[in-house]
């Protein structure tokens, strides 16, 4: 099972306007990894995470190419529903976006919108959720206060939580600790690393140790290709490509 | 420097000298039997304005009804759901509706529709309906283009953020986007208030004026402004001091509302 095929880019290509922001990208996400996506700024990281839940739909100017494949299906083909995918498919972004309503009501956002109504079970997602990204200590006592009160990192575990609630197969990050300290970073990261045995986590980061440090398998991205992916280990001492060595060793990005 | 300060000096002045002549007159005739009679014969020494005062309250309750809400959607229209280009050529439109004469507006109030106001719901036509009808499309622009800045300044995160979430475009939009704009938004109502309760032509082309507490919407009324425009020309002594009163009593009803509109625009600034 572990070596199953969640995701699988074929041959995918993204355009902003003029601008191609993808090249051809081929790309699997096995299930119940972490796969890490690194490449210094402008390489199409974010480019790729947006792609596979639909949110480039939202930009008029984008174009898409080839195909994503969410087991087996192509999340591309007009028939797809956009709405569901991203029920499946979650995303925390980079600078935490907690809406602007309570801890609870932002948690329980996306059960509400599938229809879950029950007062017991949405309080038992909210603690499942919380804990799972351990936040359930700090916030327990204040569901009912703006989530726009909690500290950056508080914030982003808020917003892993939120994703976590609406129970998805796959979690995109992308680079959701940019904006942290040392110790919520390593907060986050305790997370995904128990949070894969359920779930397909795509982390895109800005920061090479981090790959090293929690994903399984790291992709390397510069200037919209992908240079080279591979076991986290093999990309980090031996890659084969000149340029993953010079990204990973810090010659340059 | 000193034409802003002529500016400023002249508005001081106007203000002044409507306090001057309006305050000692009610304090003469008593606050009660000013604001809360109902009895309106200026030759005999009567001033109650209550029935003024409910007429143009209920009127701009009238005019929020509709057009809060025709405003609102529309801006949430115009932000959520329509291309950019569209929206560049829409909302100057709109907002041109703000330079259209109100005595237009009175015109149309007239001519159609409270015609069919009378055919259709009976009355004189006249009537405080027609007022509300009418001053609710004039308020639409306010509405309009404040509610629109204030959704176009809701970062798009949230939008993104909701989407991310399985929201629709639909969900996204009233349970996330409107909320975080909600104070804005009630501010743009009561600007709109502050504009419906003082606008003085289109009323009196419609609303009938005829000085009483109307017992249901088709019944002709007679606001605040109204009164004081119809009257001031052939007014004098003491009427004439009433008119000043009145004035001030509307002075005093529109700066609370902008009083209203900066606290919740500063809430809204002062974050949560």
């Amino acid at each position: 099972m572990t070596d199953a095929v969640k995701i699988s880019n074929r041959n995918f290509s993204v355009f902003y306007g003029a601008i191609q922001a993808l090249r051809g990208i081929t790309l699997d996400v096995l299930a119940h990894q972490i796969l890490g996506i690194i490449g210094p700024a402008g390489s199409g990281k974010t480019a790729l995470l947006r792609s596979m839940n639909r949110l480039n739909d939202l930009n008029p100017n984008c174009r898409v190419e080839g195909q994503i494949l969410l087991d087996g299906e192509d999340i591309y083909q007009p028939e797809f529903d956009a709405v569901r995918l991203r029920k499946r498919v979650g995303m925390v972004f980079a600078l935490p976006v907690p809406l602007p309503l309570s801890l609870f009501d932002n948690i329980v956002y996306g059960p509400r919108l599938s229809g879950i109504r029950a007062r017991a079970r949405l309080n038992e997602l909210v603690e499942r959720s919380l804990q799972a990204a351990f936040l359930w200590d700090e916030v327990k006592d204040r569901l009912q206060t703006s989530a726009l009160r909690l500290s950056g990192g508080q914030q982003q575990r808020l917003c892993l939580a939120r994703v976590l609630a609406m129970e998805p197969e796959v979690i995109l990050l992308d680079e959701p600790c940019s904006g942290l300290d040392p110790i919520s970073t390593s907060r986050i990261e305790e997370a995904l690393m128990a949070l894969k045995s359920k779930y397909t986590i795509v982390l895109v980061t800005n920061n090479t140790k981090q790959a090293a440090r929690v994903a399984d398998t790291t992709a390397f991205l510069l200037q919209g290709e992908l240079v080279e992916v591979g076991p986290t280990d093999r990309i980090f001492t031996a890659p084969k490509d000149q340029r993953t060595n010079d990204y990973v060793s810090g010659r340059f990005g | 420097m000193a034409l802003a300060f002529t500016a400023l000096t002249s508005l001081l002045l106007i203000a002044i000298f409507i306090f001057k002549e309006g305050v000692p007159f009610i304090a003469r005739v008593g606050f009660r039997d000013f604001l809360l009679s109902s009895d309106w014969r200026p030759q005999a020494g009567h001033f109650g304005i209550y029935p003024m005062i409910v007429a143009s309250l209920l009127v701009t309750l009238g005019a929020m009804l509709v057009g809060a809400p025709l405003g609102i959607a529309c801006a949430v229209f115009l932000n959520e759901f329509v291309s950019k280009p569209v929206t560049r050529v829409i909302k100057p439109t709109i907002e041109l509706l703000a330079g259209i004469p109100s005595v237009v507006y009175g015109f149309i109030g007239v001519v159609v529709v409270a015609p069919l106001i009378r055919s259709q719901f009976g009355g004189p036509g006249l009537s405080m309906l027609c007022a509300s009808l009418i001053l609710g499309v004039m308020v639409l622009p306010t509405i309009i283009s404040i509610s629109t800045d204030v959704l176009a300044s809701v970062p798009n995160a949230y939008r993104e953020g909701a989407l991310a979430l399985g929201a629709t475009r639909w969900q996204s939009v009233h349970l996330v986007i409107l909320k975080a704009a909600r104070s804005g938004i009630v501010a743009a109502v009561i600007l709109g208030m502050g504009r419906a309760i003082g606008e003085t032509m289109a009323v009196i082309m419609v609303a009938g004026n005829t000085v009483q507490v109307p017992r249901s919407a088709l019944d002709s009324v007679c606001t605040l402004t109204a009164k004081i425009a119809m009257e001031m020309g052939s007014a004098t002594g003491p009427h004439r001091q009433a008119l000043f009163a009145i004035g001030v009593v509307l002075f005093l009803m529109i700066m609370m509302f902008n009083a209203l509109a900066m606290t919740a625009i500063k809430k809204r600034f002062a974050g949560k």
